[in-house]
């Protein structure tokens, strides 16, 4: 879940540095600290409020995103990190097949409540069913783990990432 | 005793705990409230809302192209209730749901009121049995008039028409108008005295297991819940308030925390210091190089140790009389005696979606962008904060990410709008996780003590205690009657056995300093209690129980039989269907086919559960239904 590259040694942290990144393949400029987390870089300078604030230090999963199709907490995500990496939020996961698979499976099972930890769920899921396939139990436990649910839909979870593994219809 | 009798009366009309406040209150409010209409009397909505539509009550309008919007007057916080909602009031209008438009309700009690409180209030599990009639009647009374409407134009018997997806029919010749078609001319019909409401039999969106409306918004990122408000020129703000209660700002050095790019301002006021920043990243950053000396007061010597203590003593004074049935010193004299005390500890509701409020303030306006349980107290009490009038606050409601009674409190709004004021522009004030759970309005800590005897493997005594916060005596001062908090009570009232001396009491005991509020559910308290002193106490274990649960020891308890349906807790867990109430609407079939024989309803007179015994049909599709603040214009 940690950033995989390292920070820019002489990078001064604060100051505004001009970015670009590839977010749901679509090129976004913007200016930002360098240590300023992804989350916050998509909610509150580029308006992608589909990720969201759960804790802050990386413990709910609600604000999981991918990095080059890997799931990563970007409420701890320095975004200088991610520069040239292919970035993929809620608002674009669709156009994955295994994101399509999980939006369509968690509507047929009707598994969302209040929804708002729904976004990192889904994220999660779709990472889980683009490198596995068909996922057991134990590999649904370790890729979902991570993902608080307030409302208590982790059944509905579990059955619908096998549901979208399977490509059976409710 | 005035309580109990209150309680036995209740069970006649098939109505639990919660009519008890109605009752509590005289009985005011159900006769005070009333549903209007029309839209003339409309008074905060601004024009544009009813302008060119066909309104014909708070909760309808059709536009000339046929879109309809549906007023939800309850909020959606993961409990379907849009979805609930919009399905009663789409059946007696028989609208087109590929032409629904959900919107959160404006603040006005008068209007969205929750006839069980009189306030717009979504909280205590009652969405549906207070607002059932009331949305029927508004849906149907909408039909009417598209009915009289059609029929005036071509010179026909209303009750030769019917209606179906959007569209009056004139039955012999099978000429059509839509309901977009005939909205201006309906907008002059006369609304009807008597309502005809559909029979349940002929039903197509209620009692079908439909997709909920709100989800398909969900998946990709699309729902806007408050902490989502967007405006341009925002800043965005984060707060400390003093980790002890009731702590006050001592002295703030801030200049480290001036020196971060982004932050544009520093609030200190008497009890909180706010960050204000160009994002969230820079008002949290600056919130962490403030260095406060707080100056903490008298709450800084309060411990758990203070709190338990006093709890306990409490809780062996006499209470209340809240009810008693037969002689308890007679009960408790003959038979096994078990003695139990059951401590329930603070909660924080932590709702997955951190407390936050955005907030435009400006000289003579103020307006508001959060997902709230009680609107309309939060319109009134940040024009308190903000000195203004009331009419002069708007608030945007939003989906909530999640509720659980925490929502139920203005706080958070309040103290958004106290920022608000040394802010220029809007400001969208989010609470740190960390925040958010030292600054709970928390369950509150409870003690129930049960003293209960058993002969020949039946309980014949049984005295119940509950001590702890009387939440009702704050946040709804007339619901807080003769020394009881009907809500802290609730579960230990009602219970399912038949127990021939039965008294239960309560104790008020507040916390010191600590505030409380309201948990999710009903009976919160003491839903846990008397099935697990019931359970112990059962001499023999039927092999049966497997859970602890309450939900499932109620269900299979055979020491003492069920009383009547209306006093029953649904134990299959068909959360929209419990109660006497003749909300079928929400009540799935599974749950009511799987439940036990005693939970099932018969099919009389109101209380009837009509998804239980009605055939299957074919199952209308439901459509992405797009929900918008009543002033999206606005907010977008």
């Amino acid at each position: 879940m940690s950033p995989t590259r390292p920070l820019p040694a002489a990078v001064e942290l604060e100051a505004l540095m001009a970015m670009m990144l590839t977010i749901n393949g679509e090129a976004k400029s913007f200016d930002a600290p360098a240590d300023m987390p992804l989350l916050w870089v998509l909610r509150d300078i580029l308006g992608m409020t589909g990720t969201k604030f759960g804790c802050g230090i990386a413990q709910c999963g609600a604000c999981t995103v991918h990095i080059d199709g890997k799931p990563v907490r970007s409420c701890v995500l320095p975004v200088s990190a991610v520069r040239d990496r292919a970035i993929t939020t809620i608002e674009g996961i669709g156009a994955s097949p295994a994101g399509a698979k999980a939006q369509k499976a968690w509507l047929d099972l009707e598994v969302i409540q209040c929804g708002y930890c729904q976004s990192g769920q889904i994220m999660s899921a779709a990472a889980l069913l683009a490198s596995t396939p068909s996922p057991d139990d134990s590999d649904i436990d370790a890729a979902m783990a991570g993902n608080i649910c307030r409302c208590g839909t982790y059944v509905r979870i579990r059955a619908a990432i096998k549901q979208a593994a399977s490509g059976k219809q409710s | 005793m005035t309580i109990a009798k209150d309680i036995a009366a209740e069970k006649t009309d098939g109505v639990s705990r919660r009519a008890l406040l109605t009752g509590g209150l005289a009985g005011g409010f159900l006769l005070a409230f009333h549903l209007p209409l029309r839209a003339g009397n409309e008074p905060v909505q601004p024009p544009d809302v009813t302008e060119g539509k066909f309104a014909p009550n708070a909760f309808i309008r059709i536009d000339p192209a046929g879109k309809t919007t549906l007023v939800m007057p309850q909020v959606e916080m993961g409990q379907g209730v849009y979805t609930a909602v919009a399905m009663i009031l789409a059946e007696e209008l028989d609208a087109d749901l590929a032409q629904v438009t959900l919107q959160h309700a404006p603040p006005n009690d008068k209007l969205y009121g929750n006839p069980t409180f009189g306030l717009q209030v979504t909280g205590n599990s009652n969405s549906i049995r207070a607002f059932w009639k009331p949305l029927r009647n508004a849906g149907a009374g909408a039909r009417t008039m598209l009915v009289q409407a059609a029929a005036q134009q071509w010179q026909v018997d209303p009750a030769s028409c019917r209606t179906s997806k959007g569209e009056v029919t004139h039955r012999e010749t099978g000429r059509k108008l839509s309901y977009g078609q005939l909205a201006i001319a309906a907008s002059s019909q006369t609304p009807p005295k008597d309502i005809a409401l559909k029979d349940p039999k002929d039903f197509v969106y209620v009692g079908q297991p439909l997709k909920r409306f709100d989800t398909p918004d969900k998946v990709n990122g699309k729902a806007v819940y408050g902490i989502d408000a967007m405006l341009p020129d925002m800043k965005f703000a984060t707060l400390a308030s003093c980790p002890v209660f009731g702590g006050k700002v001592g002295k703030v050095d801030d200049g480290a925390a001036k020196k971060i790019p982004g932050v544009r301002k520093i609030v200190v006021l008497d009890d909180l210091v706010a960050v204000v920043g160009d994002h969230m990243w820079a008002a949290k950053k600056g919130l962490e190089a403030l260095k406060i000396d707080w100056d903490e007061g008298p709450n800084a010597r309060i411990s758990s140790k203070d709190v338990w203590q006093d709890l306990r003593a409490a809780s062996e004074k006499d209470g209340v009389v809240a009810k008693s049935v037969g002689d308890i010193a007679k009960g408790l004299a003959s038979g096994d005696r078990l003695d139990a005390s059951y401590e329930l500890p603070f909660l924080a509701h932590a709702t997955m979606e951190p407390l936050n409020a955005t907030v435009h303030l400006k000289p003579d306006s103020c307006e508001i962008w959060t997902g709230t349980q009680i609107v309309s107290r939060v319109q009134a009490e940040a024009a308190k904060a903000a000195g203004l009038p009331v009419d002069k606050v708007v608030v945007n409601n939003h989906l909530l990410g999640g509720g659980f009674g925490r929502k139920l409190e203005p706080d958070m709004v309040v103290a958004a709008v106290r920022i608000a004021k040394q802010v220029d522009g809007p400001v969208k004030v989010v609470w740190t996780r960390e925040e958010d759970i030292q600054h709970d309005v928390y369950r509150p800590v409870y003690r129930d003590t049960i003293a209960a005897t058993l002969s020949d493997g039946k309980i014949v005594g049984w005295k119940y205690r509950v001590t702890g916060s009387a939440i009702l005596a704050r946040w709804l001062p007339p619901a807080f009657q003769k020394g009881i908090d009907i809500d802290a009570i609730d579960s230990a009232v009602d219970g399912p056995y038949d127990i021939p001396n039965f008294h239960v009491e309560y104790v008020r005991a507040e916390p010191p300093a600590v505030p409380t509020g309201f948990w999710r559910g009903v009976g919160p308290n003491n839903m846990f209690s008397p099935p697990n002193a019931s359970w112990t106490s059962w001499p023999a274990r039927p092999a049966r129980i497997r859970s602890p649960s309450a939900a499932a020891c109620w269900a299979k308890t055979r020491v003492c039989s069920p009383r009547s349906i209306t006093s029953q807790r649904n134990p299959a867990g068909a959360s929209n269907c419990r109660r006497g109430s003749d909300a079928a609407s929400a009540c799935s079939r599974r749950s009511a086919a799987s439940s036990p024989p005693w939970w099932r309803r018969k099919s009389t007179n109101k209380a009837k559960c009509i998804c239980a015994g009605s055939p299957p049909r074919s199952i209308p599709a439901s459509p992405s239904i797009p929900i918008r603040s009543w002033r999206s214009s606005k907010a977008a």
